[in-house]
């Protein structure tokens, strides 16, 4: 089975129960589009798929073989963003790009970087501190992975948080040609998806006490 | 390989040269408190020389603890510590790399600093001699067990006496057996044997520290 597939997942937080006998499927082409209120648990469905938890149940499998098993060639194939940025606010955006692409063995040409900088509308701030950008402009630094990284799998949590409309567009196109590509997206939000973000599943989450 | 040395060994040096401050805080305390005892208990050479491999130990393993915190801090509240276990590098790798930079920037320069300290403290070339093997083999160790703490409370706020707690009663028997060590070498005494429980200890943690280190974070990520 390809794609990404989970089974049965529970998770408990804190002695309260998230979710449980929790499945879904993304098959390559797909964008899921997850929402629900805040608290329902969509960060730590997002980071059960990512695995960076354990589900306390269940199974998350890409490719029919589970990721938490170690020869899973998982991370390889995949691109998680939280809400973290993983910016080093000491180092500028150029640096802070060039050790996450060496720390996922993704080769990057200098020129490359500029490029999808400039693509980002980032012109001019490549060498800044990342502390002296906007939040707005520090997301858009952590967007650009997505440009940086041929993965096949897009785990994004609010990606949308702090762009402008702008931004909103590019990211929503980027997602359409993504996804025609054969590209799967998991995505959460709390705005509704344009429809330049081309066709999307949606699964939703509810708050439970 | 490559992808350790850049990503992980380049990354980490340069950001520890870029943050010189937070460098320079443990040495400094360090110095500080070395240089009081001469002018608190007197400067009777034959006190000093008793009270001083214990001085600078208790002063170094205190110091070290004041810098611990920085070895997971940023990269876990910045999240780049999700994107580097998410790299598929090897944990247990990569933190092995990250203690390496450490104990370079943090307990090189405490080794750099050791000549003067012991003079301070009126040691022996015997003594300074049995004290730079206690150092050289009991830093990393305390490099190593202290990341296994840090993982452990990074995602605890104000860590840092939680941190204190965990560490300093591990640290009691290499402070015992680096202070005896010196001690011997100032009767002119062997110290081998206290010189061989140190390295035992320290082979035992540079065997099973990453392992437990990159499962300690693992518990912290949830």
């Amino acid at each position: 089975m390809s794609g990404l597939s989970a089974s049965k997942l529970t998770c408990i937080k804190r002695d309260r129960l998230l979710f449980t006998e929790l499945s879904l499927q993304v098959s390559k082409g797909e964008l899921l589009y997850l929402r629900g209120p805040n608290g329902a648990g969509k960060t730590s469905l997002l980071r059960i798929l990512t695995g960076l938890t354990m589900p306390e149940e269940g199974e998350v499998c890409f490719d029919g073989l589970s990721i938490f098993s170690p020869d899973s060639t998982y991370t390889d194939h995949l691109v998680y963003l939280g809400h973290k940025s993983a910016l080093n606010s000491m180092m500028s955006a150029v640096e802070n790009l060039q050790y996450w692409a060496a720390q996922h063995s993704v080769s990057l040409s200098l020129q490359k970087l500029y490029d999808v900088l400039e693509t980002l509308g980032l012109v001019g701030l490549e060498d800044v501190p990342v502390k002296f950008l906007s939040a707005g402009q520090q997301r858009r630094v952590a967007l650009s992975r997505l440009w940086l990284k041929p993965a096949e799998l897009w785990v994004l949590d609010e990606p949308f948080t702090a762009l402008d409309v702008e931004g909103i567009a590019l990211l929503e196109s980027l997602f359409a040609s993504h996804c025609s590509d054969g590209g799967m997206i998991i995505t959460t939000s709390h705005q509704a998806l344009s429809p330049s973000a081309g066709k999307h599943q949606v699964f939703d989450l509810e708050y439970s006490l | 390989m490559s992808s350790l040395y850049t990503g992980v060994f380049k990354r980490d040096l340069t950001l520890a040269f870029r943050q010189k401050a937070e460098l320079l805080q443990p040495l400094m305390f360090l110095v500080l408190v070395v240089s009081l005892f001469p002018i608190g208990v007197g400067p009777a050479p034959e006190i000093l020389q008793m009270i001083g491999p214990g001085v600078i130990w208790v002063a170094a393993i205190l110091s070290s603890l004041l810098g611990m915190e920085r070895l997971f801090r940023d990269d876990f509240n910045d999240g780049s510590l999700e994107q580097l276990m998410l790299s598929g590098l090897n944990l247990n790798l990569v933190v092995a790399v990250k203690i390496t930079v450490h104990w370079l920037v943090s307990a090189v320069p405490l080794l750099l600093l050791s000549p003067l300290l012991s003079m301070f403290l009126h040691m022996t070339v015997d003594m300074y001699i049995a004290l730079l093997m206690t150092l050289l083999l009991g830093t990393p160790l305390i490099s190593m067990i202290g990341a296994i703490a840090v993982g452990l409370t990074v995602g605890v706020s104000r860590g840092g006496v939680l941190l204190a707690l965990l560490l300093i009663p591990i640290f009691i028997p290499l402070l015992i057996f680096a202070t005896s060590a010196v001690d011997s070498a100032a009767l002119q005494l062997p110290y081998f044997s206290q010189l061989a429980i140190i390295a035992a200890m320290l082979l035992l943690a540079v065997a099973f520290s990453p392992f437990a280190i990159a499962y300690s974070l693992k518990v912290s990520q949830n």
